[in-house]
């Protein structure tokens, strides 16, 4: 698992490496002017995997959300593979794999057609059915392939949702509890489809803060009011601190 | 808000009234009666530079909302929403006068022979629609965004409008500034000239009086909050945009 | 260019499949007729009343699929899986304008010989009348694909998209309808102007396309 820490900003231009996958300062964003993340600041390298954790209502959903370019930022500037968002939010787009709490598939299609469509949109046009149908394997569900989404259970829509995210083999994972519904046999498998690789960064939210911080080269653990209680390397966060942030003593 | 170096609301006022005294004593001891209509046509000089000004205003609201999207910057959706609800207001003053010579002219309330007041009054119920597309839209960014998208569409509107209901018309409406002679003669347009300046600066003034007092609600809610802290109290309208702080003011 | 394609695949199969919106909207025009049958108390149309009667209710059965049209991005998170890809906004509203097009004219298909045969004397203006509602129908798919993806996120969606909607569309109703008139007279359909009314629709597709084109972008992003 590669550790590298850039905690340098980013680049100039003319400079061919790329900068970190993700450097934030000072964001923060509102909702009908009540702030929902306060001055949040993090850096994460290429090919680190990032754990988010903290209380409902912290902001981790919009956090993720923004950096998927999904949100705009109220103030603070984001960058994220090397795009200032929201301005070159579409150098971004196509880039990312997102799961968020909606599979976003369509209801009406089946699980291919719903997937396919996907592949479409991040122009995978020759290659979508191979693809899809890797990935059906993948995830064990190439016998409901031809089931209407609608009537897929629960943890089927979210491994499904998990093949959606890596269809187009992006560059940066934005996973806001990926791991919801799932069996352990189902969790497995999800969870060798978005293991880290080489290229691939990841942010993750959980609410498992063992596990998360053991699969993290890096944390960010944010309060109830949105502000950052820590953000450095994993390691520098034990449990049990995790725990007080959950319950509101740090 | 910024606010660019342009006279205070005060002064424009004082302007206004002026001129609108100006122009309504040229209406009744300068301007002669109409040949044909005689003294209520001395109406229009109320009822045309009301619907000119109104329309201006809703056509610079279209232009304000394509600044509003290029930059994002909130305080041109602020002016967007108030230029719209004041050409709103004299839209609705349009349509009584309106209503008031028809009857006078033609014995009914309304007549639809006459193809722009009937054009204005699908814009003024476009324009209406602006008011519930607003409300229904709980978050603020998007409801300013769509906002502007539905002012710049209306703004496109109305030319294209102006133009359907006139082609509609089989009738041509008569001129309502002919005399006996033909043709309009220069102290009737004169006096029109004076009441338009007078009405568009009503306008202007109308405008810069809400942007005002709505910068102060603004600010108003922002120290309450701030001295409040954060109790996530939602108040203030929830329609009328926020007009962001100066760039001095506690926020 | 195949984004637009897929978008616009995936919702004809889903109405295909659900047939939520075209049966409706059918259904909706030949009840209406029946309403306008008793409420005018006439069983025979022409010119201008015909022309009216057809077009007025063209437009309410529209309504009914604009109310429809992003149904499914609204509540299935489809706009969150179209910004994540990279499309282009407009590509969404082209596709879908064009569905709603589809959907018109396949509504039309069915309505309009209900309605000759139920009002008409004689059929004979109904061939270039098809001119007269394609042009109609694409200022519809312009208009109502923008509408729609507005009132999409408010609340009370399906009141605020009818309202903000039939104040636009009173130029496509001026023009068709006299266009309709001319065609379903008495005497039989006459041409002579109906050049004008084709050059209205015309001039109003072509203002709304540019300006579907120009704005979606804002309406889509957060």
């Amino acid at each position: 698992m590669s550790t590298s820490l850039s905690t340098q900003p980013a680049r100039p231009e003319h400079d061919t490496a790329p900068g970190p996958a993700i450097a934030v300062d000072g964001l923060t964003r509102e909702f009908d002017e009540r702030p929902v993340l306060r001055d949040v600041s993090l850096r994460l390298g290429r090919g680190a995997t990032l754990a988010v954790l903290g209380p409902n209502g912290s902001g981790k959903t919009t956090l993720l959300r923004i950096l998927a370019t999904l949100l705009r930022p109220s103030s603070g500037s984001v960058g994220v593979l090397d795009a200032e968002l929201p301005r070159e939010a579409w150098r971004v787009r196509g880039r990312v794999g997102f799961i968020g709490h909606d599979p976003l598939l369509y209801r009406d299609l089946t699980l291919r057609e719903a997937l396919t469509f996907h592949a479409r949109l991040h122009r995978l046009d020759e290659r979508a059915s191979a693809r899809v149908a890797e990935l059906l394997r993948a995830v064990s569900l190439e016998r409901t392939a031809d089931e209407l989404v609608r009537n897929l259970s629960a943890g089927m829509l979210q491994r499904a949702a998990a093949c959606r995210a890596v269809l187009h083999e992006p560059e940066l994972l934005l996973l806001d509890e990926p791991f919801d519904h799932l069996d352990p046999a189902a969790r497995d498998l999800v969870s060798e489809l978005l293991r880290t690789a080489p290229g691939r960064t990841r942010v993750v939210v959980s609410h498992d803060v063992e596990a998360a911080l053991d699969a993290a080269d890096r944390a960010l653990a944010l309060r109830h009011d949105g502000s950052v209680a820590y953000e450095g390397p994993a390691p520098g966060l034990s449990p049990g601190d995790a725990r007080a942030i959950y319950t509101g003593r740090k | 808000m910024k606010v660019p170096s342009v006279p205070s609301p005060r002064t424009t006022a004082i302007a206004a009234v002026a001129l609108l005294a100006a122009g309504y004593s040229l209406v009744f001891f300068y301007a002669p009666n109409d040949a044909d209509q005689g003294f209520i046509q001395k109406i229009f000089y109320l009822h045309v530079p009301l619907a000119i000004c109104a329309l201006l205003g809703f056509i610079l609201a279209g232009i304000h909302s394509i600044r509003h999207l290029q930059t994002g910057d909130a305080k041109h959706d602020a002016r967007s929403y108030v230029s719209i609800h004041i050409s709103v207001i004299f839209g609705v003053a349009v349509l009584a006068t309106g209503a008031i010579w028809a009857r006078a002219s033609w014995g009914k309330w309304w007549v639809w022979q006459e193809p722009t007041l009937v054009s204005f009054l699908i814009v003024f119920l476009l324009y209406c629609t602006y008011y519930p597309l607003r409300y229904a839209i709980a978050d603020r960014d998007r409801q300013a965004r769509y906002a502007s998208v539905f002012a710049i569409t209306a703004g496109a509107f109305v030319p294209l409008n102006f133009v359907a209901v006139r082609l509609a018309q089989p009738l041509v409406h008569p001129r309502v500034f002919a005399t006996a002679n033909g043709g309009l003669p220069a102290s009737m347009l004169f006096t029109f000239l004076v009441c338009l300046a007078a009405m568009a600066l009503l306008w202007i003034t109308l405008v810069r009086f809400e942007l005002a007092a709505k910068s102060s609600a603004g600010r108003l809610r922002r120290l309450r909050r701030a001295l409040d802290g954060d109790l996530g109290l939602a108040g203030g309208s929830r329609i009328a945009p926020a007009v962001p702080p100066r760039a001095a003011g506690p926020s | 260019m195949s984004a637009f394609r897929a978008i616009l695949a995936k919702d004809l199969r889903v109405e295909l499949r659900t047939l939520e919106s075209v049966p409706a909207m059918a259904l909706f025009a030949v009840t209406t007729f029946v309403l306008f049958r008793f409420g005018l108390d006439r069983d025979s149309l022409a010119g201008g009343l015909a022309g009216g009667v057809l077009l007025a209710t063209i437009l309410f059965a529209a309504i009914v699929a604009v109310n429809r049209l992003f149904v499914a991005e609204r509540e299935q998170g489809g706009f969150d899986a179209i910004r994540l890809a990279p499309v282009d906004a407009v590509a969404l509203w082209a596709a879908k304008a064009v569905a709603l097009v589809i959907y018109l004219a396949a509504f039309e298909l069915v309505a309009v010989p209900i309605f000759a045969a139920f009002f008409l004397d004689s059929w004979a203006g109904i061939g270039p009348l098809v001119a007269i509602l394609a042009l109609a129908d694409l200022g519809l798919g312009a208009v109502g694909a923008l509408v729609s993806s507005l009132a999409a996120s408010s609340r009370a969606r399906d009141l605020v998209g009818p309202l903000v909607l039939l104040p636009l569309l009173v130029p496509v109703m001026i023009a068709s309808a006299k266009g309709a008139e001319q065609l379903l007279a008495a005497g039989g359909p006459s041409y002579s102007g109906l050049g004008k009314w084709l050059a209205i629709l015309a001039l109003y597709d072509l203002t709304f396309a540019a300006i579907g084109f120009a704005v979606f972008d804002f309406v889509i992003e957060d």
